[in-house]
């Protein structure tokens, strides 16, 4: 830090940090993203990381190709629990792929410039945490290669998908989300593309790049309806967004288990969503900014409103908790009580208290500026609440699922190594995919940057 | 000489910042002409203006191409629930429509979010690898962090030198001629 400047927290810095340091120019915000893809080596820290996550995509493979020779026997699952960890890990990936379309297209909308820096790699995260997602109903119907019956094709059979089924909708809303999470990467990354494309050196990166870039130019005409067409996916994307874990939760609230079937599930669903993708964003940028200097573009007031939204989306989710007790013993619901009494006094208390303690407790020092401040407890914390959020979804259906209405229907579940395996497996795969985003593609958006420097130097003038 | 012009794509000047560039489309503008296109590495606030571009016909595709996702979706629902494959299940009506809204909006969405890139992409012409301006080596920084007003050759008032002349009085870094290929 130069000298002359106020200490950190004083008023008018937290004000005044800027969402992109000084002094940076289109050329230099140009040279400092496309080095990252073209010019820099590749280190050995990134060989190692790579290494490690794919071996754990490895063994997922493995698991799975188990799972497909002796069938979902090999999990833990049973009846009554028929749900697992399948489910359990699919509406925690699913969730962690929130942030990415909230960010880029909700921010956008909102105006909020902070968005910039970090919207393609959220995006990017958010394609593969659905990729990882999808992974889990997929091996979770037994037989995978039978799925293409869910949707909807003109079989010999005559059968149609049975369109008043949350599980029907659930295939509808989480591939419509992957196609136009995937189109909004993809618009934003063309212009950029063509810098890549401009920019490379080498004969073939120049080839692939071309290709990709589809020969986009920068025309003034190109861009006048390159912009309309963003602007409409960030609002089409934006109801879409809530959309997608209000019908994730719907797969429980139609239901009349209890502890699922309740109204306030869709809004906190939601909300849970946001607090885990901004869990999963920091987790992320920060050893991202670090790896490769881009201090100057995800600046502490980017972390510091991802850490507020965090705080936010988490009180949100409290209430939802708090509301879940609130409602049964309001309503006297004699099922419901019983099993607010067994998330604090069953079999699985442990997880229940685990559960307070990531989601509630711990991000309360949020509210403190200097924790807000502190990159290695903001990282810890992240951590903390992507826990957190995935013991929510294992309370929810293990709980629900393992004390049904009559005692003759109750049961445990216990996962076993193979349900561990593909869970884990599916982190190396996120981040597998993550390492080798960052390596070929610009993981700020260069284009939105360069704007970001013509409305700086605007203001200034 | 008409064997060169049959050639040229048109004239090019090279600008350093966004207002540089504006300021020169609207004298060139007002000097008459009419077939020009601007490339900048970013969409420059008030360049389509300058430019007198008009309302770009992206968003009533997308309309269309949502309204085609969510009347399709509906009305496929409710022929596969009730007309192909009803099922009676305790005399409830087979034309449940709350059921039928959440893929319905799904595939408004869908409908619309496709229409609206393709329908981008289509009216850009593009994939098109080839274009005329990548024959002036200096254009490879118009992804980077320069300004380029392209004045074409079929535009009426269009004469090689005055028009490069134009360029240059109005403070144009580089004027280049764009080959035709």
């Amino acid at each position: 830090m130069s000298a002359g400047q106020p200490p950190l927290d004083s008023p008018e810095i937290r004000r005044l940090t800027p969402v992109i340091g000084p002094g940076h120019t289109y050329g230099s915000v140009t040279d400092k993203i496309s080095a990252i893809v073209l010019t820099r080596p590749t280190s050995l820290g990134w060989f190692v990381g790579f290494a490690i996550a794919f071996s754990l995509m490895g063994m997922m493979t493995v698991a799975i190709a188990w799972l497909v020779i002796k069938g979902t026997g090999i999990w833990g699952i049973n009846i009554p629990i028929g749900w697992g960890f399948a489910i359990v890990n699919f509406v925690w990936w699913i969730g962690i792929g929130h942030a990415g379309t909230l960010i880029s297209a909700i921010l956008f909308l909102l105006n909020q410039k902070w968005r910039t820096s970090i919207n393609r790699f959220a995006e990017a995260m958010t394609l593969f945490a659905v990729a990882c997602a999808g992974i889990f109903p997929l091996i979770h119907t037994g037989r995978p290669w039978m799925a293409f019956y869910m949707f909807p094709y003109p079989s010999t059979m005559g059968l149609w998908p049975q369109f008043r089924s949350p599980l029907i909708w659930d295939v509808f809303a989480v591939s419509t989300y992957g196609t136009v999470s995937l189109l909004f990467w993809f618009v934003g990354l063309i212009p950029d593309l063509a810098t890549l494309r401009d920019r490379a050196v080498q004969k073939p990166m120049k080839i692939i790049y071309g290709m990709v870039s589809m020969g986009w130019r920068g025309s003034a005409r190109h861009w006048h309806r390159y912009q309309s067409a963003y602007l409409l996916l960030a609002g089409l994307a934006t109801p879409l967004v809530l959309s997608v874990h209000t019908v994730v939760s719907f797969d429980f609230a139609i239901a009349i288990v209890p502890g699922w079937h309740t109204t306030i599930f869709p809004p906190y669903f939601v909300a849970g969503a946001i607090y885990s993708g901004f869990a999963m964003v920091l987790t992320i940028a920060i050893p991202l900014r670090k790896a490769y200097g881009l201090e100057d573009f995800i600046t502490m007031r980017h972390l510091d409103n991802m850490a507020k939204v965090m705080l936010a989306t988490g009180l949100i989710v409290a209430y939802g908790y708090f509301f879940e007790f609130f409602m049964s013993s309001y309503s006297g619901n004699k099922f419901d009580l019983f099993l607010v009494q067994q998330r604090l006094h069953g079999p699985y208390a442990p997880f229940y208290f685990a559960l307070i303690l990531c989601n509630i407790l711990t991000p309360q020092l949020l509210w403190f500026y200097k924790m807000r401040h502190n990159v290695v407890v903001l990282f810890l914390m992240s951590i903390v609440v992507n826990i957190g959020m995935w013991l929510e979804r294992f309370v929810i259906v293990v709980i629900s699922l393992t004390r049904d209405f009559v005692p003759s229907a109750w049961g445990r579940y216990s996962p076993t190594f193979w349900d561990w395996a593909t869970f884990i497996g599916t982190i190396g795969m996120f981040v597998t995919l993550i390492f080798l985003f960052v390596r070929v593609l610009p993981a700020i958006s260069i284009a939105e940057m360069r704007e970001l420097v013509a409305e700086k130097s605007e203001e200034e003038q | 000489m008409m064997q060169h012009r049959s050639h040229l794509y048109g004239v090019m000047g090279e600008f350093v910042t966004p207002e540089e560039l504006i300021h020169a489309i609207e004298k060139v503008r007002e000097a008459g002409y009419r077939r020009l296109d601007a490339y900048a590495p970013f969409p420059v606030v008030g360049l389509s203006e300058a430019l007198g571009l008009k309302r770009n016909l992206v968003p009533l595709i997308t309309l269309l191409g949502g309204l085609a996702g969510g009347l399709g979706g509906f009305c496929f629902q409710y022929w596969a629930a009730a007309i192909t494959y009803p099922m009676n299940i305790g005399g409830r009506p087979l034309n449940s429509w709350p059921a039928f809204i959440p893929v319905t909006f799904e595939l408004t969405v869908l409908g619309a979010a496709l229409s609206a890139v393709f329908g981008m992409l289509a009216l850009n012409r593009l994939p098109q690898p080839h274009h005329p301006v990548f024959n002036v080596p200096r254009f490879a920084h118009a992804s980077t962090d320069r300004f380029f007003l392209c004045i074409e050759a079929h535009d009426p008032k269009f004469h090689l030198a005055d028009t490069a002349r134009l360029l240059q009085s109005l403070h144009a870094h580089h004027v280049s001629e764009v080959a035709d290929d």
